[in-house]
């Protein structure tokens, strides 16, 4: 029996470290290579160990496929591909190649130069991680090899993400990734067509929460923040520096220039002007508005916003500065949060979802004494913020995408348990499909019975299809063909034709059957006795008398014959062929029980 | 008519084979491939001031005859040179169906209809005649006019909001997309390397597979190399849109572009170079910007007038997905991918949308413009040629392809600047075409006449023609062909479950058969082979049925047999199960068994066999059975 076998190495009911396992008609795919925040020992990166145990991974998996740049999807893809070993192929859209190396590149500087991490993967290693990568373009299908395909399609949530179908033969399972169902104002909402796969592999992050409507808290977003600048304190919106960080800043320069504020807006690292940059160059995977507009005004050419320097955080008086990483798990975020934490004026605003462990998920679930490196503790005074801007589907927007794809099975990764939980029952009602949600190294195996794909000739098609079109054709008919098997062909012949192809002569059999009837009348009579008689019952078949006295029903041929000894009887040839033999066998016993009496 | 459908036609629309247009019915799909307009017909015009606002033929009206164009399901687009004559066939027809584009050339293709649409409306209007258009006055008129070939075509030009409407019916779609129509059919575009997002598209059935090649290139310049692989096993290949100068080099031809340009303004004179706001420019531009500096013209202003200029710089920059892979790798850096950004950065060149506003002030001589319209005969090139041609100082360089460039010049002469012929046509010439053709392999080659047979300018040029085997089949403007290929098959399903109940033999080796009674659905023209209903219980016990109940429905079919029956086998096989008494008869073709005792004649030939027996059905079955051992099922 055919299946589809998925196995997370990491997502499952988990976020972080995003890596699933998918085999597909005798294909492996590995989704996504992530890492993990929340972990800085050996359980920051998937168990590799687990996809193979002898042989190399290369001879193993058919390809990977990585669905954005968040180093939660993309971190570990330099030590899996160098360090452990993988040279197959990576497959990634433009942005996501082009932006990829850059956040790998700033890990590693993080995890090496500054924590001294070693046997961490090198800047070579993360240069010849991307030589393995093959770009594709949306909507492209791009041949992976003679049977699996793949084909992306716009997911929304950061510049370049995608969601991917993989596919073979009949068989499909669509991945995700992290995905946005709602426009903001940088990037469009994910979209995919109504391709039915087997499996939908979804991302739950907000599995349980409704959001009210952008607008609202785009609103309420801007209200904390001025208030917090106009009594004088300041704003620090720890962001990753590709993705809500544009969305935000989009946001506070048009609101800046609307209330005519002069407040400086700091961006921190110098990525900044390069990610804008990225911006830029691939504006055509931004949304519509930001699109059409771009040769007059580019939206990410900003007028008030401005490089950050390290010396500008002990500045007096009001400002607002994006500093990343965006969990304040690290870098230069988690330094001004602790020059700023101490006073009340002051305000930290958290765009996104933080991973467990992080200082960002402290003081998120209400932690106001953390404890520090070197066992300091720092108390929290300032005020501590969440917006949900972070662009993850919420579970109105999941739904939404179920019933856009219609997939036969939903699987939930990305998430957490107990909320997946929830969307897993309301998937399971609502479009009355199997939903699972497999712990890491757990293994989720669907069968399948994909059709069997073919040829048919187009003699025996038209001939059907012109028997459609009779009016009993609403019954379900019968298609009598033969199946030429050769090597994985197949072709569906009419048995003529079949026979014709492989030179073989067609054997006729042939049934003749004596019926006597006790008849005093010629046998002409007889035969037109016997053609009334039919025609009366046969009603739906062609009942035929021939000017050489013989009668047909169809293809089948009955003669009278007078036998030469007994006058009073007459002996009805019957003769049909194989093919027509429930019809002769039929006739036969009917004309047995003898002629109606004919009319005086 | 049954005959005719299984073929696939091919009505070809226009006379100009680099702006195709051409539909193909395919499978019960009406599809136009192109829609390319003919502007050769402004040269009649005078330049600007007389121009009337009629300057475009387009290829529609006279073959209305020939299709219905409310009856077309799907225009597929190769170019953006090749969409002009789109608002025509779109708006104002009854045309219902999709546009299929990639986004560069829809995007590029907007730019070069609001070019278009902008400079005739600038045109002064006198008055609008139409007179002229008037067969028995045509005929009075002077020649060249009275010769003007299908005045009554020719069209005003369409507006901005028509452009608008036919580009809101265009579907975005990138390469390597398979697009279903229908269920039937699958199109794709794959990539061409002529211009940003210039393809060329597949058209295929499960079974059947046609290429329609129009303007590729294999050169590298800015475009995406050309996919040519994906061109193999095709049935059909149509050939369109080759280089109109297949005589030049074009890398030749841009290196005599920055010689002369060089040379004429290092005398103090200007350089007019007129062309399309989009396409070459951008290799032109990317030459100058390595040139300018070794030639000491850094100082030279570079001007670029167009309504569209800015656009058109800033569009360039943003499809990196659809160039090169030199420009693509700049973009990951993240840098432009073309360097007339650091051009305009550092002042070099400079655009503006029309002679008139800022340009009058920055103009400094001696200058480099680059400004259309290429005929001549509107924009703000009639101002230029105009301006400089009195002097012998200036050059006009002309690099587009698409005019003839004495024709152009005809109506300024005498002209004392001077004119240099420098066409860049990065499209393929025969050798390419010959090349590619041996490496695509297709069954049949397709194309206009005009690549059949040598230029007319240069009948002696035998290797001017397309060349393959076997020779290719060539069509002309308003013509109906059927394309060389028969359909055989079609694509079907067949359910797992079907799949399995099925008991396959093997008759050759390697050919395995099996008989089939399944029932057929069609739904979208997708087919699917399903497992027959089971047999309805029989209902017992209920009132005796009437007699034509029992008539058998004969719609079950019972399969053909094949095989012969050896005698000898057959009659031991008869003794095994119990006949006694039998007889053997031989006949000329074969032998008769007989069975005496149950009055039984059984005739067996090579490739039939007969059994002629008393009205005992349970005897019947049994000797039929006992020959059916025998025979083999199809």
């Amino acid at each position: 029996m055919p299946e589809i076998r998925v196995t997370p190495l990491g997502a499952g009911q988990d976020v972080g470290r995003s890596c699933i396992l998918v085999s597909i008609a005798g294909k492996n795919v590995m989704l996504d290579c992530g890492m993990h925040m929340g972990f800085s020992d050996d359980r920051r990166f998937p168990d590799f160990s687990y996809i193979t145990q002898s042989g190399r991974l290369t001879d193993f998996l058919d390809c990977v496929i990585i669905s954005h740049f968040h180093l939660d999807h993309c971190g570990a893809l330099p030590y899996f591909s160098e360090m452990v070993g993988y040279d197959g192929p990576i497959y990634m859209t433009h942005p996501t190649q082009a932006i990829c190396p850059i956040l790998l590149e700033d890990y590693r500087k993080i995890a090496v130069d500054k924590k001294g991490e070693a046997n961490f993967f090198t800047s070579q290693m993360i240069k010849d991680c991307m030589k393995k990568v093959v770009a594709v373009h949306l909507h492209q299908t791009v041949q992976v090899d003679d049977e699996l395909e793949i084909k992306a399609y716009y997911a929304g949530h950061v510049l370049g993400a995608a969601m991917f179908q993989i596919k073979v033969g009949s068989e499909s399972v669509v991945y995700t990734g992290d995905y946005n169902m709602t426009p903001d104002r940088h990037l469009g909402a994910a979209w995919i067509d109504k391709c039915r796969p087997n499996l939908l592999i979804t991302e739950s992050t907000y599995a349980t929460t409704i959001r009210d409507s952008k607008r609202c808290r785009e609103r309420d977003f801007l209200k904390k923040v001025h208030e917090t600048v106009e009594r004088g304190g300041k704003v620090l919106i720890p962001v990753f520096a590709l993705g809500r960080a544009q969305e935000l800043c989009i946001l506070l320069e048009t609101f800046w220039e609307r209330m005519n504020l002069k407040v400086p807006i700091y961006f921190s690292t110098g990525l900044t002007e390069k990610a804008n940059h990225y911006y830029k160059l691939f504006i055509t995977w931004t949304n519509q508005k930001i699109r059409k507009t771009f040769v007059q005004r580019n939206m990410f050419e900003f007028k008030h916003i401005k490089a950050f320097d390290r010396a500008f955080a002990d500045n007096p008086g009001p400002m607002v500065v994006f500093a990343t990483p965006g969990m304040l798990h690290a870098g230069q975020s988690l330094q001004i949060f602790r020059k700023w934490a101490g006073n009340e004026k002051n305000m930290v605003i958290m765009p996104g979802y933080c991973v467990q462990g992080t200082v960002g998920h402290k003081i998120l679930s209400g932690q106001r004494k953390l404890e520090m490196e070197g066992r300091q503790v720092l108390e929290v005074k300032m005020q501590v913020e969440y917006m949900s801007f972070s662009a993850h589907a919420d579970a109105k927007g999941i739904m939404q995408l179920v019933g856009q794809a219609e997939p036969d099975s939903v699987l939930l990764v990305h998430g957490e348990a107990k909320k997946m939980e929830f969307l897993k029952q309301k998937i399971e009602q609502e479009f009355r499909v199997n939903c699972y949600m497999p712990a890491n190294g757990e293994t989720v195996v669907l069968p399948t019975s994909p059709s069997i794909p073919g040829g048919i000739s187009l003699g025996l098609l038209k001939r059907e299809m012109a028997q459609g079109l009779l009016p009993e054709a609403k019954k379900p008919r019968l298609l009598h063909g033969t199946l030429i098997m050769k090597d994985s062909n197949f072709r569906l012949v009419s048995s003529e034709q079949a026979l014709k192809e492989l030179g073989l002569a067609e054997h006729q059999l042939r049934f003749t059957c004596r019926v006597h009837l006790h008849d005093t009348r010629k046998e002409q009579e007889t035969a037109m006795r016997v053609y009334s008689h039919l025609k009366s019952i046969l009603k739906d078949h062609c009942v035929q008398h021939l000017p050489d006295g013989s009668v047909t029903v169809e293809s089948i041929l009955i003669q009278a014959a007078a036998p030469s000894e007994d006058p009073a009887t007459k002996v009805l040839l019957v003769s049909w062929t194989y093919q027509d033999e429930e019809l002769g066998s039929y006739l036969t016993s009917l004309l047995k029980k003898g002629l109606p009496q004919a009319p005086s | 008519m049954k005959i005719k459908k299984r073929f696939c036609h091919s009505y070809c629309l226009s006379g100009h084979p680099t702006l195709p247009c051409n539909v193909l019915k395919f499978k019960s799909t009406t599809i136009m491939l192109d829609c390319g307009l003919d502007m050769t017909s402004t040269l009649n015009f005078l330049p600007l001031p007389l121009v009337q606002r009629y300057v475009l033929m387009h290829p529609k009206t006279k073959q209305t005859e020939l299709i219905d164009l409310s009856t077309v399901d799907v225009i597929l687009i190769s170019n953006y040179h090749c969409m002009m004559a789109l608002p025509y066939i779109t708006e104002h027809t009854g045309f219902s169906g999709t546009v299929y584009a990639t986004e560069p050339t829809v995007q590029i293709g907007r730019l070069l209809m609001e070019e278009l649409v902008n400079f005739i409306e600038r045109v002064p209007k006198a008055q609008s005649a139409s007179l002229w258009k008037n067969k028995d006055i045509q005929r009075l008129l002077p020649s060249p006019l009275k010769d003007a070939v299908e005045v009554s075509t020719w069209r005003r030009c369409y507006t901005m909001q028509e452009v608008n409407s036919a580009l809101s019916k265009i579907q975005l779609v990138g390469y390597s997309q398979k697009i279903e129509l229908f269920g039937a059919v699958q199109v794709t575009p794959l990539s061409s390397g002529y211009a940003l997002g210039s393809s060329n598209w597949i058209i295929q059935s499960h079974y059947e597979k046609v290429s329609y090649v129009s303007g590729s290139s294999l050169l590298t310049t800015h475009p995406q190399p050309m996919d040519q692989a994906s061109l193999k096993n095709s049935d059909v290949l149509v050939l369109t849109g080759l280089t109109q100068i297949p005589t030049a080099n074009p890398d030749g031809m841009v290196g005599e572009f920055c010689s002369n340009l060089a040379l004429t303004v290092r005398n103090g004179g200007n350089v007019l170079v007129p062309c399309y706001p989009s396409g070459v420019i951008y290799d032109l531009l990317e030459c100058l910007y390595q040139y300018i500096d070794s030639a000491g013209l850094s100082s030279v202003p570079l001007y670029f007038i167009s309504p569209v200029a800015n656009s058109s710089l800033e569009f360039s920059q943003i499809f990196a997905e659809w160039l090169c892979h030199n420009k693509q790798s700049k973009v990951y850096l993240p840098e432009p991918p073309f360097p007339h950004a650091e051009l305009i950065q550092t002042n070099k060149l400079k655009h503006y949308p029309s002679i008139h506003g800022d340009f009058s002030n920055d103009f400094r001589q001696p200058c480099v413009v680059f400004t259309g319209h290429p005929s001549l005969r509107f924009g703000d090139v009639v101002h230029f040629m105009e301006l400089w041609g009195k002097s012998s100082l200036n050059t006009v360089i002309f690099t587009e392809p698409d005019f003839s460039y004495l024709e152009a010049l005809a109506p300024y002469q005498p002209l004392a600047m001077k004119c240099i012929y420098c066409p860049i046509d990065t499209r393929l010439n025969f050798i390419q075409v010959s090349k590619l053709l041996k490496e695509v392999q297709p069954l049949h080659v397709v194309c206009p006449e005009q690549y059949t047979q040598p230029p007319p300018a240069q009948s002696h040029r035998t290797d001017l023609v397309i060349d393959c085997q076997p020779p290719a089949t060539s069509y002309r403007r308003a013509e109906v062909l059927t394309l060389p290929f028969k359909r055989r098959y079609e694509r079907i399903e067949i359910m797992p479950e079907l799949a399995d109940s099925l008991v396959p033999m093997e008759i050759k080796p390697g050919i395995s058969l099996a008989t089939v009674s399944a029932v057929l659905h069609t739904k979208d023209n997708k087919h699917v082979l399903q497992p027959p209903p089971r047999p309805a219980q029989p209902t017992s016990g209920k009132k005796r049925k009437r007699v034509s109940d029992d008539v058998p429905d004969c719609k079950v079919l019972k399969p053909l047999l094949s095989g012969s029956i050896p005698v000898e086998q057959f009659v031991q096989t008869l003794e095994k199960h119990g006949f006694s008494d039998i007889k053997v008869e031989d006949t000329a073709k074969g032998h008769i068994v007989l069975l005496q005792e149950a009055e039984t004649l059984i005739q067996i030939e090579e490739d039939s066999t007969h059994i002629i027996c008393d009205n005992d059905e349970m005897l019947r079955v049994r000797l039929r059975d006992l020959v059916l051992k025998f025979l083999q099922k199809f």
